[in-house]
Protein backbone atom coordinates (compact mmCIF):
# COMPACT_ATOMS: atom_id res chain seq x y z
CA UNK A 1 0.00 0.00 0.00
CA UNK A 2 1.24 3.44 -0.92
CA UNK A 3 -0.10 5.78 1.72
CA UNK A 4 -0.18 9.57 2.16
CA UNK A 5 -0.89 11.06 5.60
CA UNK A 6 -1.85 14.75 5.79
CA UNK A 7 -0.54 16.43 8.93
CA UNK A 8 -1.25 19.87 10.36
CA UNK A 9 0.57 21.95 12.90
CA UNK A 10 -1.73 23.32 15.63
CA UNK A 11 -1.39 25.12 18.97
CA UNK A 12 -1.06 22.77 21.95
CA UNK A 13 -4.44 21.77 23.43
CA UNK A 14 -3.72 23.73 26.61
CA UNK A 15 -2.46 26.88 24.80
CA UNK A 16 -3.89 30.19 25.90
CA UNK A 17 -5.82 31.61 22.97
CA UNK A 18 -5.46 35.33 22.23
CA UNK A 19 -5.35 37.58 19.17
CA UNK A 20 -3.45 40.62 17.98
CA UNK A 21 -3.51 43.27 15.24
CA UNK A 22 -7.08 44.27 16.01
CA UNK A 23 -8.17 40.67 16.62
CA UNK A 24 -7.32 39.63 13.07
CA UNK A 25 -4.30 37.45 13.78
CA UNK A 26 -3.78 34.58 16.24
CA UNK A 27 -1.19 35.60 18.81
CA UNK A 28 1.50 32.90 18.77
CA UNK A 29 3.58 34.46 21.59
CA UNK A 30 4.44 31.76 24.08
CA UNK A 31 2.31 29.19 22.24
CA UNK A 32 3.69 25.67 21.85
CA UNK A 33 2.89 24.00 18.54
CA UNK A 34 2.20 20.31 18.11
CA UNK A 35 1.12 17.90 15.42
CA UNK A 36 -2.69 17.83 15.23
CA UNK A 37 -3.55 14.92 17.59
CA UNK A 38 -5.99 13.22 15.18
CA UNK A 39 -3.30 13.25 12.47
CA UNK A 40 -0.56 11.98 14.77
CA UNK A 41 -2.23 9.52 17.10
CA UNK A 42 -4.74 7.91 14.75
CA UNK A 43 -4.08 8.65 11.05
CA UNK A 44 -0.29 8.31 11.05
CA UNK A 45 -0.12 5.33 13.40
CA UNK A 46 -2.78 3.33 11.52
CA UNK A 47 -0.98 4.07 8.26
CA UNK A 48 2.27 2.76 9.77
CA UNK A 49 0.54 -0.37 11.07
CA UNK A 50 -0.76 -1.12 7.57
CA UNK A 51 2.72 -0.65 6.11
CA UNK A 52 4.24 -2.89 8.78
CA UNK A 53 1.79 -5.72 8.10
CA UNK A 54 1.49 -5.46 4.31
CA UNK A 55 4.49 -3.54 3.08
CA UNK A 56 4.46 -0.32 1.10
CA UNK A 57 5.31 3.22 2.10
CA UNK A 58 4.01 6.06 4.24
CA UNK A 59 4.60 9.65 3.12
CA UNK A 60 3.51 12.61 5.24
CA UNK A 61 2.52 15.95 3.74
CA UNK A 62 2.12 19.37 5.33
CA UNK A 63 1.12 22.69 3.79
CA UNK A 64 2.98 25.29 5.79
CA UNK A 65 6.07 27.40 6.37
CA UNK A 66 9.59 26.15 7.21
CA UNK A 67 8.82 26.47 10.95
CA UNK A 68 6.56 23.42 10.58
CA UNK A 69 9.54 21.16 9.90
CA UNK A 70 9.93 20.30 13.59
CA UNK A 71 6.50 18.69 13.51
CA UNK A 72 7.21 17.05 10.15
CA UNK A 73 10.46 15.55 11.55
CA UNK A 74 8.47 14.19 14.46
CA UNK A 75 6.21 12.33 12.00
CA UNK A 76 9.34 10.89 10.39
CA UNK A 77 10.65 9.92 13.84
CA UNK A 78 7.40 8.08 14.58
CA UNK A 79 8.02 6.06 11.41
CA UNK A 80 6.95 7.77 8.18
CA UNK A 81 9.34 7.03 5.29
CA UNK A 82 9.53 10.48 3.78
CA UNK A 83 7.85 13.87 3.84
CA UNK A 84 6.65 16.63 1.57
CA UNK A 85 6.15 20.23 2.65
CA UNK A 86 4.21 22.54 0.36
CA UNK A 87 5.79 25.89 1.05
CA UNK A 88 2.76 28.10 1.68
CA UNK A 89 0.90 29.77 4.52
CA UNK A 90 -2.88 29.67 4.27
CA UNK A 91 -5.86 29.23 6.54
CA UNK A 92 -8.18 28.39 3.64
CA UNK A 93 -9.26 24.73 3.65
CA UNK A 94 -9.75 24.71 -0.12
CA UNK A 95 -6.27 26.11 -0.75
CA UNK A 96 -4.71 23.44 1.46
CA UNK A 97 -6.76 20.63 -0.09
CA UNK A 98 -5.89 21.80 -3.61
CA UNK A 99 -2.16 21.71 -2.85
CA UNK A 100 -2.36 18.23 -1.32
CA UNK A 101 -4.53 16.95 -4.18
CA UNK A 102 -1.96 18.17 -6.74
CA UNK A 103 0.76 16.14 -5.05
CA UNK A 104 -1.50 13.12 -4.56
CA UNK A 105 -2.69 13.10 -8.19
CA UNK A 106 0.83 12.79 -9.47
CA UNK A 107 1.91 10.10 -7.00
CA UNK A 108 -1.25 7.91 -7.06
CA UNK A 109 -1.62 6.83 -3.45
CA UNK A 110 -3.82 3.89 -2.47
CA UNK A 111 -5.03 5.62 0.70
CA UNK A 112 -4.92 9.28 1.77
CA UNK A 113 -5.39 9.79 5.51
CA UNK A 114 -6.39 12.99 7.34
CA UNK A 115 -7.35 13.54 10.97
CA UNK A 116 -11.09 13.99 11.59
CA UNK A 117 -10.54 17.73 12.10
CA UNK A 118 -7.81 20.08 13.31
CA UNK A 119 -8.12 21.30 16.87
CA UNK A 120 -7.67 24.94 15.83
CA UNK A 121 -10.15 25.44 12.98
CA UNK A 122 -12.41 22.42 13.70
CA UNK A 123 -13.60 22.32 10.11
CA UNK A 124 -13.39 18.72 9.02
CA UNK A 125 -13.38 19.90 5.39
CA UNK A 126 -9.98 19.14 3.89
CA UNK A 127 -10.40 15.35 3.58
CA UNK A 128 -13.66 15.64 1.64
CA UNK A 129 -12.14 18.30 -0.60
CA UNK A 130 -9.11 16.13 -1.44
CA UNK A 131 -11.45 13.21 -2.20
CA UNK A 132 -13.46 15.35 -4.60
CA UNK A 133 -10.35 16.63 -6.37
CA UNK A 134 -9.14 13.03 -6.72
CA UNK A 135 -12.61 11.71 -7.63
CA UNK A 136 -12.37 9.08 -4.90
CA UNK A 137 -14.67 7.86 -2.10
CA UNK A 138 -14.33 9.64 1.24
CA UNK A 139 -14.97 7.95 4.56
CA UNK A 140 -15.14 10.30 7.52
CA UNK A 141 -14.58 9.71 11.25
CA UNK A 142 -13.16 6.21 10.94
CA UNK A 143 -12.64 4.36 14.22
CA UNK A 144 -11.58 1.04 12.68
CA UNK A 145 -9.89 0.05 9.41
CA UNK A 146 -8.91 -3.39 8.15
CA UNK A 147 -7.57 -4.25 4.71
CA UNK A 148 -7.94 -7.48 2.72
CA UNK A 149 -6.15 -6.96 -0.56
CA UNK A 150 -7.73 -3.88 -2.11
CA UNK A 151 -10.86 -4.03 0.03
CA UNK A 152 -11.10 -2.07 3.26
CA UNK A 153 -13.60 -2.71 6.02
CA UNK A 154 -14.18 0.51 7.92
CA UNK A 155 -16.24 1.42 10.96
CA UNK A 156 -17.15 5.08 11.14
CA UNK A 157 -18.90 7.17 13.77
CA UNK A 158 -22.38 8.39 12.98
CA UNK A 159 -24.84 10.19 15.27
CA UNK A 160 -25.67 7.91 18.18
CA UNK A 161 -23.86 4.87 16.80
CA UNK A 162 -21.63 3.48 14.09
CA UNK A 163 -21.69 2.31 10.49
CA UNK A 164 -19.64 -0.57 9.08
CA UNK A 165 -18.85 -0.40 5.38
CA UNK A 166 -16.60 -1.78 2.67
CA UNK A 167 -14.81 0.21 0.03
CA UNK A 168 -11.98 -0.53 -2.41
CA UNK A 169 -8.77 1.46 -2.68
CA UNK A 170 -8.05 4.17 -3.65
CA UNK A 171 -9.96 6.27 -1.11
CA UNK A 172 -9.58 9.16 1.34
CA UNK A 173 -10.29 8.53 5.02
CA UNK A 174 -10.45 10.76 8.11
CA UNK A 175 -9.24 9.28 11.39
CA UNK A 176 -11.08 9.50 14.72
CA UNK A 177 -10.24 8.18 18.16
CA UNK A 178 -10.07 4.41 18.27
CA UNK A 179 -8.37 3.92 14.88
CA UNK A 180 -4.97 3.40 16.53
CA UNK A 181 -2.98 4.05 19.70
CA UNK A 182 -0.55 6.93 20.07
CA UNK A 183 3.14 6.07 19.50
CA UNK A 184 6.01 7.89 21.17
CA UNK A 185 9.07 8.22 18.91
CA UNK A 186 12.14 6.39 20.25
CA UNK A 187 15.78 7.50 20.06
CA UNK A 188 16.49 5.39 16.97
CA UNK A 189 13.47 6.92 15.24
CA UNK A 190 14.59 10.42 16.11
CA UNK A 191 18.12 9.74 14.79
CA UNK A 192 16.97 8.17 11.50
CA UNK A 193 14.36 10.92 10.98
CA UNK A 194 17.17 13.38 10.40
CA UNK A 195 18.36 11.40 7.37
CA UNK A 196 14.95 10.87 5.78
CA UNK A 197 13.90 12.90 2.73
CA UNK A 198 11.88 16.04 3.37
CA UNK A 199 11.02 17.46 -0.02
CA UNK A 200 9.89 21.08 -0.26
CA UNK A 201 7.60 21.94 -3.18
CA UNK A 202 6.20 25.32 -4.15
CA UNK A 203 2.40 25.73 -4.16
CA UNK A 204 0.35 26.07 -7.31
CA UNK A 205 -1.43 29.42 -7.66
CA UNK A 206 -4.86 29.32 -6.07
CA UNK A 207 -7.02 32.14 -4.70
CA UNK A 208 -8.27 32.10 -1.12
CA UNK A 209 -12.03 32.54 -1.30
CA UNK A 210 -13.05 31.77 2.27
CA UNK A 211 -10.99 32.69 5.29
CA UNK A 212 -11.26 34.08 8.83
CA UNK A 213 -11.16 37.88 8.91
CA UNK A 214 -11.39 38.46 12.65
CA UNK A 215 -11.63 36.67 15.96
CA UNK A 216 -13.16 37.25 19.34
CA UNK A 217 -13.17 35.43 22.64
CA UNK A 218 -16.48 33.88 23.72
CA UNK A 219 -18.48 36.02 26.17
CA UNK A 220 -17.34 35.10 29.65
CA UNK A 221 -19.76 33.46 32.05
CA UNK A 222 -21.31 35.71 34.66
CA UNK A 223 -19.96 33.40 37.35
CA UNK A 224 -21.36 30.28 38.90
CA UNK A 225 -24.44 30.49 41.10
CA UNK A 226 -23.95 27.96 43.89
CA UNK A 227 -26.94 26.12 45.32
CA UNK A 228 -27.33 24.05 48.43
CA UNK A 229 -27.60 20.31 47.93
CA UNK A 230 -30.77 20.31 50.00
CA UNK A 231 -32.45 22.87 47.79
CA UNK A 232 -32.75 21.19 44.42
CA UNK A 233 -36.25 22.69 44.03
CA UNK A 234 -34.53 26.05 43.70
CA UNK A 235 -32.16 24.71 41.01
CA UNK A 236 -35.09 23.34 39.03
CA UNK A 237 -36.92 26.67 39.41
CA UNK A 238 -33.86 28.58 38.12
CA UNK A 239 -33.39 26.18 35.21
CA UNK A 240 -37.03 26.73 34.27
CA UNK A 241 -37.52 30.45 34.95
CA UNK A 242 -34.08 32.00 34.61
CA UNK A 243 -32.18 29.76 32.18
CA UNK A 244 -35.36 28.62 30.38
CA UNK A 245 -33.57 25.33 29.82
CA UNK A 246 -36.36 23.01 30.98
CA UNK B 1 -31.81 30.56 -4.73
CA UNK B 2 -30.87 28.99 -1.44
CA UNK B 3 -30.56 25.21 -1.55
CA UNK B 4 -31.02 23.19 1.62
CA UNK B 5 -30.09 19.52 1.72
CA UNK B 6 -32.57 17.81 4.03
CA UNK B 7 -31.29 14.56 5.52
CA UNK B 8 -33.76 11.74 5.88
CA UNK B 9 -33.57 9.20 8.66
CA UNK B 10 -35.99 6.28 8.68
CA UNK B 11 -38.12 8.23 6.21
CA UNK B 12 -38.55 11.11 8.65
CA UNK B 13 -36.82 14.43 9.28
CA UNK B 14 -34.71 15.13 12.33
CA UNK B 15 -35.07 18.34 14.30
CA UNK B 16 -31.75 19.45 12.81
CA UNK B 17 -33.33 19.35 9.35
CA UNK B 18 -36.18 21.61 10.48
CA UNK B 19 -33.60 24.02 11.94
CA UNK B 20 -31.82 23.97 8.62
CA UNK B 21 -34.96 24.80 6.64
CA UNK B 22 -35.76 27.73 8.93
CA UNK B 23 -32.16 28.93 8.58
CA UNK B 24 -32.36 28.65 4.78
CA UNK B 25 -35.62 30.56 4.70
CA UNK B 26 -34.10 33.40 6.71
CA UNK B 27 -31.02 33.57 4.48
CA UNK B 28 -33.32 33.57 1.44
CA UNK B 29 -35.22 36.58 2.85
CA UNK B 30 -31.94 38.42 3.44
CA UNK B 31 -30.94 37.84 -0.18
CA UNK B 32 -34.42 38.45 -1.54
CA UNK B 33 -34.70 35.01 -3.06
CA UNK B 34 -36.44 31.74 -2.24
CA UNK B 35 -35.53 28.67 -0.25
CA UNK B 36 -35.50 25.33 -2.06
CA UNK B 37 -35.17 22.07 -0.14
CA UNK B 38 -33.77 18.87 -1.63
CA UNK B 39 -34.80 15.55 -0.12
CA UNK B 40 -32.81 12.48 -1.16
CA UNK B 41 -34.47 9.13 -0.73
CA UNK B 42 -37.91 8.13 0.48
CA UNK B 43 -39.53 10.32 3.09
CA UNK B 44 -42.99 10.62 4.54
CA UNK B 45 -44.64 13.97 4.06
CA UNK B 46 -41.71 15.97 2.70
CA UNK B 47 -44.17 18.75 1.91
CA UNK B 48 -44.35 19.61 5.63
CA UNK B 49 -40.93 21.26 5.26
CA UNK B 50 -42.88 24.15 3.73
CA UNK B 51 -44.14 24.95 7.21
CA UNK B 52 -40.59 25.62 8.35
CA UNK B 53 -39.88 27.97 5.48
CA UNK B 54 -39.29 25.93 2.31
CA UNK B 55 -40.76 27.62 -0.76
CA UNK B 56 -40.23 24.51 -2.83
CA UNK B 57 -39.37 20.89 -2.05
CA UNK B 58 -37.64 18.67 -4.59
CA UNK B 59 -37.17 14.98 -4.02
CA UNK B 60 -35.05 12.36 -5.72
CA UNK B 61 -35.95 8.74 -5.06
CA UNK B 62 -33.51 6.10 -6.29
CA UNK B 63 -32.21 2.84 -4.84
CA UNK B 64 -28.65 4.13 -5.15
CA UNK B 65 -29.45 6.70 -2.45
CA UNK B 66 -30.28 4.03 0.14
CA UNK B 67 -26.56 3.73 0.94
CA UNK B 68 -24.77 6.89 1.96
CA UNK B 69 -21.86 7.50 -0.39
CA UNK B 70 -20.60 11.09 -0.26
CA UNK B 71 -19.60 10.99 -3.93
CA UNK B 72 -23.08 9.99 -5.07
CA UNK B 73 -24.89 12.45 -2.78
CA UNK B 74 -22.54 15.26 -3.81
CA UNK B 75 -23.23 14.63 -7.46
CA UNK B 76 -27.02 14.77 -7.01
CA UNK B 77 -26.90 17.87 -4.81
CA UNK B 78 -24.52 19.58 -7.25
CA UNK B 79 -26.76 18.82 -10.23
CA UNK B 80 -29.76 20.23 -8.40
CA UNK B 81 -27.79 23.31 -7.40
CA UNK B 82 -26.87 23.87 -11.04
CA UNK B 83 -30.46 23.41 -12.21
CA UNK B 84 -31.84 26.02 -9.82
CA UNK B 85 -28.72 28.19 -9.92
CA UNK B 86 -28.26 28.09 -6.14
CA UNK B 87 -26.09 30.85 -4.70
CA UNK B 88 -25.95 29.41 -1.18
CA UNK B 89 -26.06 25.71 -0.27
CA UNK B 90 -26.61 24.79 3.38
CA UNK B 91 -26.11 21.35 4.93
CA UNK B 92 -26.33 20.06 8.48
CA UNK B 93 -22.99 19.81 10.30
CA UNK B 94 -23.64 16.09 10.80
CA UNK B 95 -21.66 12.99 9.87
CA UNK B 96 -23.39 13.15 6.48
CA UNK B 97 -23.08 16.91 5.97
CA UNK B 98 -19.40 16.91 6.93
CA UNK B 99 -18.69 14.33 4.22
CA UNK B 100 -20.42 16.44 1.55
CA UNK B 101 -19.52 20.06 2.41
CA UNK B 102 -15.88 19.91 1.32
CA UNK B 103 -16.74 17.94 -1.82
CA UNK B 104 -19.23 20.59 -2.95
CA UNK B 105 -16.72 23.35 -2.21
CA UNK B 106 -14.04 21.62 -4.30
CA UNK B 107 -16.47 20.80 -7.09
CA UNK B 108 -17.79 24.34 -7.46
CA UNK B 109 -14.57 26.07 -6.39
CA UNK B 110 -16.81 27.75 -3.84
CA UNK B 111 -15.97 29.24 -0.48
CA UNK B 112 -17.21 27.11 2.40
CA UNK B 113 -17.49 27.44 6.14
CA UNK B 114 -18.18 24.39 8.32
CA UNK B 115 -20.12 24.43 11.58
CA UNK B 116 -21.51 27.96 11.39
CA UNK B 117 -23.76 28.90 14.29
CA UNK B 118 -25.21 32.28 13.28
CA UNK B 119 -27.13 33.75 10.38
CA UNK B 120 -24.79 35.43 7.89
CA UNK B 121 -24.24 39.12 7.92
CA UNK B 122 -24.68 40.34 4.37
CA UNK B 123 -23.77 43.79 3.14
CA UNK B 124 -23.53 44.34 -0.59
CA UNK B 125 -20.98 41.80 -1.78
CA UNK B 126 -19.70 41.04 1.69
CA UNK B 127 -20.90 37.75 3.18
CA UNK B 128 -19.70 36.86 6.68
CA UNK B 129 -20.57 34.02 9.04
CA UNK B 130 -19.33 32.98 12.44
CA UNK B 131 -18.15 29.67 13.82
CA UNK B 132 -16.32 28.60 16.95
CA UNK B 133 -12.61 27.82 16.54
CA UNK B 134 -9.74 26.63 18.76
CA UNK B 135 -12.03 23.95 20.22
CA UNK B 136 -14.63 26.52 21.35
CA UNK B 137 -12.04 28.81 22.94
CA UNK B 138 -12.69 31.55 20.34
CA UNK B 139 -15.18 32.69 17.72
CA UNK B 140 -14.03 33.44 14.17
CA UNK B 141 -15.81 35.54 11.57
CA UNK B 142 -15.28 34.11 8.09
CA UNK B 143 -15.64 36.02 4.88
CA UNK B 144 -16.69 34.18 1.71
CA UNK B 145 -15.66 35.86 -1.53
CA UNK B 146 -16.93 33.43 -4.16
CA UNK B 147 -20.30 33.74 -5.87
CA UNK B 148 -21.42 30.31 -4.64
CA UNK B 149 -21.24 29.77 -0.90
CA UNK B 150 -21.47 26.50 0.98
CA UNK B 151 -22.22 26.28 4.68
CA UNK B 152 -22.85 23.59 7.25
CA UNK B 153 -24.96 24.59 10.24
CA UNK B 154 -24.24 23.32 13.75
CA UNK B 155 -27.18 21.69 15.53
CA UNK B 156 -29.15 23.75 18.07
CA UNK B 157 -27.95 27.04 16.49
CA UNK B 158 -31.41 28.22 15.54
CA UNK B 159 -34.88 27.07 16.63
CA UNK B 160 -37.23 25.73 13.94
CA UNK B 161 -40.06 28.22 13.33
CA UNK B 162 -43.40 27.87 11.64
CA UNK B 163 -43.02 30.25 8.71
CA UNK B 164 -45.45 29.00 6.09
CA UNK B 165 -47.64 26.18 4.86
CA UNK B 166 -47.12 22.73 3.44
CA UNK B 167 -45.86 22.81 -0.11
CA UNK B 168 -46.10 20.41 -3.01
CA UNK B 169 -43.22 18.01 -3.52
CA UNK B 170 -41.80 17.75 -7.01
CA UNK B 171 -39.95 14.58 -7.97
CA UNK B 172 -36.78 15.30 -9.89
CA UNK B 173 -35.33 12.81 -12.31
CA UNK B 174 -31.58 12.98 -11.98
CA UNK B 175 -29.17 10.22 -12.91
CA UNK B 176 -27.84 8.70 -9.74
CA UNK B 177 -24.58 6.74 -10.10
CA UNK B 178 -24.08 3.50 -8.19
CA UNK B 179 -22.35 3.94 -4.81
CA UNK B 180 -18.77 2.69 -4.44
CA UNK B 181 -19.25 2.33 -0.70
CA UNK B 182 -21.01 -0.82 0.50
CA UNK B 183 -22.69 -0.39 3.89
CA UNK B 184 -22.70 -3.67 5.83
CA UNK B 185 -24.19 -2.72 9.16
CA UNK B 186 -25.58 0.29 11.01
CA UNK B 187 -25.64 0.18 14.80
CA UNK B 188 -27.75 2.79 16.53
CA UNK B 189 -29.21 3.02 19.97
CA UNK B 190 -32.96 3.07 19.39
CA UNK B 191 -35.33 5.57 20.93
CA UNK B 192 -32.69 8.05 22.11
CA UNK B 193 -31.95 11.48 20.68
CA UNK B 194 -28.32 11.27 19.47
CA UNK B 195 -25.95 13.54 21.41
CA UNK B 196 -25.18 16.11 18.70
CA UNK B 197 -28.91 16.82 18.40
CA UNK B 198 -29.87 16.59 22.08
CA UNK B 199 -31.23 19.70 23.79
CA UNK B 200 -30.74 18.28 27.27
CA UNK B 201 -27.71 16.22 28.27
CA UNK B 202 -26.82 14.59 31.59
CA UNK B 203 -23.18 13.55 31.71
CA UNK B 204 -21.07 11.80 34.32
CA UNK B 205 -17.40 11.21 35.00
CA UNK B 206 -15.08 9.26 37.22
CA UNK B 207 -16.81 10.64 40.30
CA UNK B 208 -19.45 7.99 39.72
CA UNK B 209 -16.88 5.38 40.85
CA UNK B 210 -18.16 2.54 38.67
CA UNK B 211 -20.60 1.47 35.94
CA UNK B 212 -22.90 -0.12 38.53
CA UNK B 213 -23.77 3.38 39.77
CA UNK B 214 -24.92 4.61 36.38
CA UNK B 215 -28.58 4.09 37.33
CA UNK B 216 -28.88 7.44 39.10
CA UNK B 217 -27.67 9.24 35.96
CA UNK B 218 -30.14 7.37 33.78
CA UNK B 219 -32.98 8.15 36.17
CA UNK B 220 -32.21 11.86 36.10
CA UNK B 221 -31.90 11.78 32.31
CA UNK B 222 -35.18 9.87 31.99
CA UNK B 223 -36.99 12.35 34.21
CA UNK B 224 -35.67 15.27 32.14
CA UNK B 225 -36.02 13.57 28.78
CA UNK B 226 -32.27 14.05 28.35
CA UNK B 227 -29.59 12.07 26.53
CA UNK B 228 -26.76 10.62 28.65
CA UNK B 229 -23.09 11.31 28.00
CA UNK B 230 -19.78 10.69 29.75
CA UNK B 231 -16.24 11.96 30.13
CA UNK B 232 -13.23 10.40 28.43
CA UNK B 233 -11.97 8.21 31.32
CA UNK B 234 -15.44 6.68 31.64
CA UNK B 235 -15.51 5.72 27.95
CA UNK B 236 -11.86 4.59 27.98
CA UNK B 237 -12.42 2.19 30.88
CA UNK B 238 -15.47 0.80 29.10
CA UNK B 239 -18.09 1.85 31.65
CA UNK B 240 -20.02 3.49 28.85
CA UNK B 241 -19.94 3.14 25.02
CA UNK B 242 -17.59 5.42 23.07
CA UNK B 243 -20.36 7.25 21.23
CA UNK B 244 -21.39 8.76 24.59
CA UNK B 245 -17.98 10.35 25.12
CA UNK B 246 -18.19 14.15 24.90
CA UNK B 247 -15.08 16.32 24.74
CA UNK B 248 -12.24 17.17 22.44
CA UNK B 249 -11.62 13.66 21.17
CA UNK B 250 -15.25 12.61 21.47
CA UNK B 251 -18.46 14.27 20.38
CA UNK B 252 -18.78 18.06 20.49
CA UNK B 253 -22.23 19.17 21.62
CA UNK B 254 -24.20 22.39 22.09
CA UNK B 255 -27.34 21.53 24.05
CA UNK B 256 -29.57 23.99 25.91
CA UNK B 257 -28.68 22.30 29.18
CA UNK B 258 -25.61 20.29 30.15
CA UNK B 259 -25.54 18.74 33.59
CA UNK B 260 -22.04 17.49 34.52
CA UNK B 261 -21.92 15.06 37.42
CA UNK B 262 -18.61 14.11 39.00
CA UNK B 263 -16.56 15.58 36.12
CA UNK B 264 -13.66 17.82 37.14
CA UNK B 265 -13.71 19.82 33.88
CA UNK B 266 -10.36 19.26 32.17
CA UNK B 267 -9.72 21.65 29.30
CA UNK B 268 -10.18 18.83 26.77
CA UNK B 269 -13.60 18.03 28.21
CA UNK B 270 -14.66 21.69 28.20
CA UNK B 271 -13.66 21.95 24.53
CA UNK B 272 -16.50 19.61 23.65
CA UNK B 273 -19.22 21.06 25.87
CA UNK B 274 -18.68 24.75 26.55
CA UNK B 275 -21.01 25.76 23.73
CA UNK B 276 -23.86 24.46 25.93
CA UNK B 277 -26.24 27.32 26.70
CA UNK B 278 -26.56 26.47 30.39
CA UNK B 279 -24.12 24.35 32.38
CA UNK B 280 -24.84 22.80 35.77
CA UNK B 281 -21.93 21.24 37.64
CA UNK B 282 -22.33 18.81 40.51
CA UNK B 283 -19.03 17.97 42.22
CA UNK B 284 -17.86 17.34 45.75
CA UNK B 285 -14.64 19.28 45.16
CA UNK B 286 -15.31 23.04 45.36
CA UNK B 287 -11.97 23.60 43.57
CA UNK B 288 -13.03 21.57 40.49
CA UNK B 289 -12.15 23.74 37.45
CA UNK B 290 -15.54 23.00 35.90
CA UNK B 291 -17.25 25.42 38.34
CA UNK B 292 -15.52 28.29 36.54
CA UNK B 293 -17.33 27.37 33.31
CA UNK B 294 -20.67 26.67 35.00
CA UNK B 295 -23.83 28.74 35.35
CA UNK B 296 -25.11 26.78 38.33
CA UNK B 297 -23.16 24.64 40.71
CA UNK B 298 -23.81 22.27 43.58
CA UNK B 299 -20.92 21.35 45.85
CA UNK B 300 -21.78 18.02 47.35
CA UNK B 301 -21.71 14.23 47.18
CA UNK B 302 -23.26 13.29 43.86
CA UNK B 303 -24.82 10.16 45.37
CA UNK B 304 -26.78 12.50 47.63
CA UNK B 305 -27.38 15.38 45.20
CA UNK B 306 -28.43 13.56 42.01
CA UNK B 307 -31.39 11.61 43.50
CA UNK B 308 -32.59 14.85 45.14
CA UNK B 309 -32.39 16.66 41.82
CA UNK B 310 -34.26 13.80 40.11
CA UNK B 311 -36.98 14.06 42.75
CA UNK B 312 -37.18 17.84 42.34
CA UNK B 313 -37.57 17.46 38.56
CA UNK B 314 -40.29 14.86 39.16
CA UNK B 315 -42.14 17.23 41.52
CA UNK B 316 -41.75 20.10 39.07
CA UNK B 317 -43.20 18.09 36.20
CA UNK B 318 -46.17 16.87 38.22
CA UNK B 319 -47.13 20.43 39.10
Amino acid sequence: MKILVCISQVPDTTAKISFKEGNTVFNTDGVQFIMNPYDEWYALVRALEIKESQGGSVTVINVGPAENETVIRKALAIGADDAIRVNAVSSSALFIAKQIAEVAKAAQYDIVFTGKETINFNRSEVGAMIAEYLDQPYISYATHLDLQGKTATIVREIEGGSETLEVDTPFVISAAKGLAEQRIPNMKGIMTAKKKTLKVVEPIAFDDISFPVRYELPPSKAGVKLLDADNMEELVRLLHEEAKAI
Amino acid sequence: MILIFAEVQNKTFKKQTLELVTYGSKVAKMLNTSCVVLVLGEAENAGQLGKYGANKVYQVVNDHLNTFDSQVYTQVIAKTAEQIDASVIVLAHSSTGKSILGRLAARFNAGSVAAVNTLPSIDGNSFEVQKTVFSSKAIATYSIKSEKKILSLSGNSIAPEILGNEVEVELLSIDVPAPKVRVKEVKKVAGIVPLPEAELVVSAGRGLKGPENWGIIEELAKELGATTACSRPVADTGWRPHHEHVGQTGVAIRPNLYIAVGISGAIQHLAGVNNSKTIVVINKDPEAPFFKAADYGVVGDLFDVVPKLTQAVKDFKSK
